[in-house]
């Protein structure tokens, strides 16, 4: 009786370990994703010169690794993606609230949580085959189609859906008394929806916000179809440049050897840049529990 | 006009905007989903799906490749993602720093960009071990990807089994880990399911972590696991930059259907799964 009873405890505190093991695989995996990053990345960018680096020339026969525009043509692809974004998609989410026949809501909702796992190689080749000859014929005053606004608008279509679904649920997190209180003091439902229930969705609605920065900043292929690729600092809408994920992935289907170590460079700066963005996600969603 | 009259004009105003943002979002949406549908739907044929990669492109390679990473991360990050959400739910009731570290941890790796993975797949594999590019250093950084998607979904899933199922087994005399395999999971199995179905949607529409850590071979059918490879989403890619538009979108449309099938089979899962739950609630 004794050795089944120490054996169920034995079998008891066996298996508490090895699902203490799994779950300090992930402390583990990022400890690994940080080390080797920062071994490789950080040494390489003492040996070049911060001012190099950082500076504004990439050109690898003269050992010039200046990523400075592609942190600029970054800012400027996610800024601008952030803007359609959220302007398409709170419009979207705040209709869908209270603007919106009520029998089409749940079917719309289920459409674009579809949609938000559409993958982003297809915004990429839409960019590629439809916008980038679009603007180019249409829009673009000096005949070139790639470029930060191309790159933008894809980007900005691609975070919809998580803008759409995080906003709508932020608002439907607001207490149904708060629209029926301003209903009656006399104010009018779209004066309700927009002078009420909108403000007092502000954090989460905010979230949404940081969370299309985060995926805008960080997503490669939807871009490298559509920006062109040149590493020059970005001066118009219609010019091809090079973000700093698109540096990354066009280095790697092209470098090898010491080169490859700079991509590693650049990835340690989109590193930092997506770690702050989470981190204020995460005090975001702190203030609003 | 009244400044009460222009606030509730103003107010309308905006409510139409937003009723032509709502028009504008689903315009786009599907517009993209049935362009990619219209383009690529004609250029479907046999040698573009089964065919040799010769004179004309195939995408045969790329099935497998998509086949075998599919497979491979999810036999990785489920049951260690399984296990990591068993410990956070069943056996941590103090907030302890670890537990924090392990929550912001996984936090942390779910937030991080996927061409990042990609270059610490292609540090890890392909350099430090010497892998070269191959599926299994994809197939391995994309488990790590997903590892956090499973983690939270198990994690909700296991929550929701009501307390005094665990509490009436704790009770007749089983021991945790009788309980956990015999009541928990089983409870909780059609939300595990679900999330594994989800995450290989992830998997599957990824592409920047396998650029840099399969290779991007499109033309050879992959040997082993240690042989670089292809996978749909990279096709897309790679016949789209290099003059296959045709091809590029047919080969979209393939992940299309692949990807409207997994989440139809999650939501199916889902369903069918949830009712079984009621019935034993």
């Amino acid at each position: 009786m004794r050795t089944i009873y120490r054996f169920i405890r034995a079998r008891d505190s066996l298996m508490r370990g090895v699902f203490f093991a799994c779950a300090l695989f992930c402390l583990l995996a990022l400890g690994c994703i940080c080390a080797f990053l920062l071994m490789d990345g950080l040494p390489f960018i003492a040996r070049v010169g911060a001012a190099n680096f950082f500076g504004t020339t990439w050109n690898l026969h003269e050992n010039l690794y200046g990523i400075l525009p592609m942190i600029i043509a970054s800012l400027y692809v996610t800024g601008l993606a952030t803007l359609i974004g959220v302007v398409t998609g709170l419009g979207t989410a705040v209709a869908l609230y209270k603007f919106c026949p009520k029998k089409m809501v749940h079917p719309i909702r289920q459409l674009v949580n579809l949609l938000a796992g559409v993958p982003s190689v297809i915004y990429g080749l839409f960019g590629m085959i439809v916008l980038v000859p679009f603007l180019r014929e249409y829009i673009s005053p000096n005949g070139v189609g790639y470029g930060v606004l191309a790159a933008s608008v894809i980007l900005g279509i691609m975070v919809l859906p998580t803008i759409v679904s995080v906003s709508l649920d932020a608002l439907d997190a607001v207490p149904k008394s708060y629209y029926e209180g301003s209903l009656a003091l006399g104010a009018t439902r779209e004066q309700t929806v927009f002078t009420v229930m909108v403000p007092a969705a502000k954090s989460g609605i905010l979230a949404a916000v940081v969370l299309s920065i985060a995926r805008a900043i960080g997503e490669t292929m939807a871009v490298i179809m559509v920006i062109g690729g040149s590493p020059v600092m970005p001066e118009s809408l219609f010019q091809s440049v090079r973000t700093l994920t698109a540096n990354i992935a066009m280095g790697a289907t092209e470098l090898f050897g010491d080169a490859v170590t700079a991509l590693v460079a650049t990835g340690v700066v989109l590193f930092v840049f997506t770690l702050f963005l989470n981190i204020s996600f995460s005090l975001l969603k702190r203030e609003k529990a | 006009m009244t400044r009460h009259q222009r606030q509730i004009r103003r107010a309308q105003l905006l409510r139409i905007f937003a009723q032509g943002m709502l028009f504008l979002t689903l315009l786009m949406l599907s517009g993209i989903v049935i362009f990619i549908l219209a383009s690529g739907l004609p250029h479907i044929n046999m040698q573009l799906l089964f065919g040799d990669y010769g004179k004309y492109p195939s995408i045969k390679p790329a099935l497998l490749g998509t086949l075998s990473l599919t497979l491979l991360a999810l036999v990785i990050a489920a049951p260690i993602g399984i296990g990591t959400a068993l410990f956070l739910t069943e056996y941590t009731r103090t907030r302890s720093h670890l537990i924090r570290a392990i929550r912001i941890a996984s936090e942390t790796l779910s937030g991080i960009p996927s061409i990042v993975y990609g270059i610490f797949g292609y540090l890890v594999f392909a350099v430090a071990l010497g892998f070269k590019y191959s599926l299994l250093g994809g197939g391995i950084t994309l488990a790590i990807m997903i590892l956090p998607l499973v983690v939270r979904s198990t994690e909700e899933s296991l929550l929701a089994v009501p307390q005094s199922l665990r509490e009436a087994s704790l009770a007749l005399g089983a021991s945790k880990v009788r309980m956990i395999f015999t009541i928990v999971l089983p409870c909780a199995m059609s939300g595990i399911l679900t999330s594994l179905i989800l995450a290989a949607g992830r998997v599957i529409s990824e592409s920047a972590v396998l650029i840099l850590t399969i290779g991007m071979v499109v033309n050879k059918m992959p040997e082993s696991l240690m042989s670089p490879g292809t996978s749909l989403a990279l096709d897309v890619y790679y016949f789209g930059s290099n003059g296959y538009p045709e091809q590029a979108a047919a080969t979209g449309v393939v992940l299309l259907i692949v990807m409207i099938g997994i989440n139809l089979l999650a939501v199916f899962l889902g369903k069918v799964f949830g009712k079984g739950e009621l019935m034993h609630g």
